[in-house]
């Protein structure tokens, strides 16, 4: 099986972020690290490799910082990379990702595309979605567990609260992965010696610009969300905040 | 009810219209359709413009007359057999003809796993897009704005369209209450509209619904409940949250990454994916507070964070706030509540 995963960088779980002068984008000046459910993506692609054999090619958008992503995924076990390098990545929409990886993939034949099922960064559990759509490939979202089947493949969905679904599709398909589908792997140093001999090509942006069009949505601004909580600060040394806290629970929330 | 129609022979609206596409499973409305038919009213409230709802599926008509009952002009079941059992081949199919046919402004839909399933799908095949998981809408002026949480709730973005009509938003579980809907004046009309849906279109074959394995605990019925998230480090360190658990007399439970490290059971999850609860008492112990899991508790009467990350979006949502390493504060913690509750 040749399969492709979309990846994408965004800011670590806990960097501080601060709102760019404009108010319409965060200060680039924080630390990066791979989308989280991505990384689930790439896992599941690489024990589908093991099992099936075939081949695993990443994807990512964004500027130089972004090939740190690829050269993880490299390092963990991934054939090959392409990389569409340019800061004009970072603001597109869903839609015009979906359209400058498609452009990007003309030239290929995957049997299957994941993705992660979010962003940490937008959120918008948008662009694998998309993609299957400009492909004209079937899709399924939030999966939990694959399998190959005579006809395609049978897949699992996670639905809310506790439910699930199993759904057969052909090939080729679009799926995006849930986080916990599988136990990361880590990369090892010959993996990460490999990974600096392993093809990644370069996508520009010109390359691909004809694909993709103006934004059909935009961010006018971006701001911290306002508190509508009045929320009490507990102070002091811990000894002390244990005492003020209990003391609520017992007087004021009334549990104790 | 009128006769069914096809979807070109619809009238074309002579206003704009904000179109509500409630969401059914199995024949059974999802009661988070209130919450964005609310967001739908108050929206119809702000622009002046017409409220409308439909619902997809096959022998949806119950459902329809269900949410006719309420404010709005008219409610369309859209229908087809090859919409049940849902697939996103079929609902974006289905549904793409009907809104080319009804031309809304707005369509509105709730942020479910169903909905983020084929919005995405259909707003492409439409070259729309679609703003998904708002929690909240702004007029300025002429201008309609639909804020969202970006990330993971630390910061907050107003967006804008920047395209024709139809517009797609969906709405976040609770981004609006379910109990502001208001009650029509009488029944609207209801319309069935038949779209045709190739059997070629449909390419996935979904299986049976199912649950994973009994639910060994119910964590909705629990008074007090603490919960852990990647904060608490190492599955050793579990232990000292279940000790305050047992001193609270509450229930254990955890955000998505602690269940699927396996560090607890994916029975004591809280959140989109997990359980949705309501305790008196919330304790949240190193949980940053991520959309997914703030969307399972916020509405604890009252929320208690412990984090060490003072900018964490929990302490948006918190009633107390320790900033604070929760290895330092939650050992006298537990023994200041059993020495509360052993004074009676």
């Amino acid at each position: 099986m040749k399969i492709l995963v979309c990846m994408k960088q965004v800011p670590q779980k806990d960097a501080p972020l601060k709102v760019n002068q404009e108010g319409t984008w965060i200060r680039e000046d924080v630390s990066y690290e791979v989308n989280e459910p991505d990384a689930y993506a790439l896992e599941e692609a690489l024990r589908q490799k093991e099992k099936h054999k075939g081949e695993v090619v990443v994807i990512t958008s964004g500027p130089a910082r972004a090939q740190q992503v690829l050269r993880e995924a490299l390092a963990k076990g991934a054939d090959r990379a392409i990389h569409l390098e340019d800061n004009g990545f970072v603001g597109l929409d869903a839609l015009n990702t979906a359209k400058a990886f498609a452009a990007a993939i003309k030239d290929e034949q995957f049997d299957l595309i994941f993705t992660g099922l979010q962003s940490d960064d937008y959120g918008y559990a948008q662009t694998g979605v998309i993609l299957a759509e400009l492909l004209g490939w079937p899709h399924a979202t939030i999966i939990m567990h694959i399998e190959k089947s005579e006809s395609g493949i049978r897949v699992k969905r996670e639905l809310e609260a506790g439910f699930f679904q199993f759904v057969d599709m052909p090939l080729p398909a679009v799926l995006t992965i849930q986080s916990g589908i599988n136990k990361l792997r880590y990369a090892t140093l010959i993996g990460i010696k490999q990974a600096k001999n392993k093809p990644l090509r370069k996508v520009t942006l010109a390359e691909v610009e004809s694909a993709i069009g103006p934004n059909l949505q935009k961010i006018d601004r971006l701001y911290v969300p306002q508190k509508t909580k009045n929320t009490e600060v507990l102070e002091g040394p811990a000894g002390e905040v244990a005492k003020k806290l209990t003391e609520k629970l017992r007087n004021e929330v009334r549990v104790i | 009810m009128a006769a069914a129609r096809k979807p070109d022979s619809i009238n074309k609206p002579m206003a704009d219209t904000i179109l509500v596409v409630v969401e059914q499973r199995d024949g059974k409305l999802n009661r988070v359709s209130w919450e964005t038919l609310a967001a739908g009213q108050a929206l119809a409230a702000e622009t002046g413009w017409a409220l409308e709802a439909a619902v997809a599926g096959s022998g949806v008509s119950s459902i329809a007359n269900e949410v006719a009952a309420k404010k709005l002009g008219k409610v369309y079941g859209v229908e087809s057999p090859k919409l049940q059992p849902y697939t996103p081949d079929a609902f974006s199919a289905g549904l793409k003809q009907f809104l080319e046919a009804r031309q809304p402004k707005l369509v509105l839909m709730p942020h479910t796993y169903q909905v983020r399933d084929f919005v995405p799908k259909l707003a492409t095949a439409m070259g729309r897009t679609a703003v998904t998981d708002c929690i909240g809408f702004k007029k300025e002026g002429e201008k309609l704005l639909f804020s969202r949480q970006m990330f993971q709730g630390k910061l907050a973005a107003d967006v804008s369209f920047r395209c024709e009509a139809p517009w797609f938003v969906t709405f976040q579980n609770g981004a609006f209450r379910a109990d502001k809907v208001e009650a029509g004046s009488g029944a609207a009309p209801v319309e069935t509209v038949n779209v045709e849906i190739a059997d070629s279109v449909v390419r996935n074959k979904p299986q049976e619904v199912f649950k994973e394995a009994k639910q060994a605990v119910d964590l909705t019925q629990a008074e007090i409940i603490v919960a852990v998230g990647r904060g608490i480090k190492e599955q050793k360190n579990i232990d000292l949250a279940k000790q305050l658990a047992e001193a609270l007399g509450g229930e254990i439970a955890a955000s998505r990454p602690i269940c699927d490290n396996g560090w607890l059971p994916m029975d004591r999850q809280i959140g989109s994916s997990g359980q949705t609860v309501a305790p008196k008492l919330y304790l949240a112990l190193g949980i940053s507070g991520a959309i997914q899991h703030i969307v399972g508790m916020k509405g604890a009467r009252t929320i208690v964070a412990i984090n060490k990350d003072s900018e964490a979006p929990i302490f948006e949502i918190a009633d107390y706030a320790v900033v604070g390493n929760l290895f330092d504060i939650v050992p006298p913690l537990i023994e200041e509540v059993k020495k509360a509750k052993a004074g009676g």
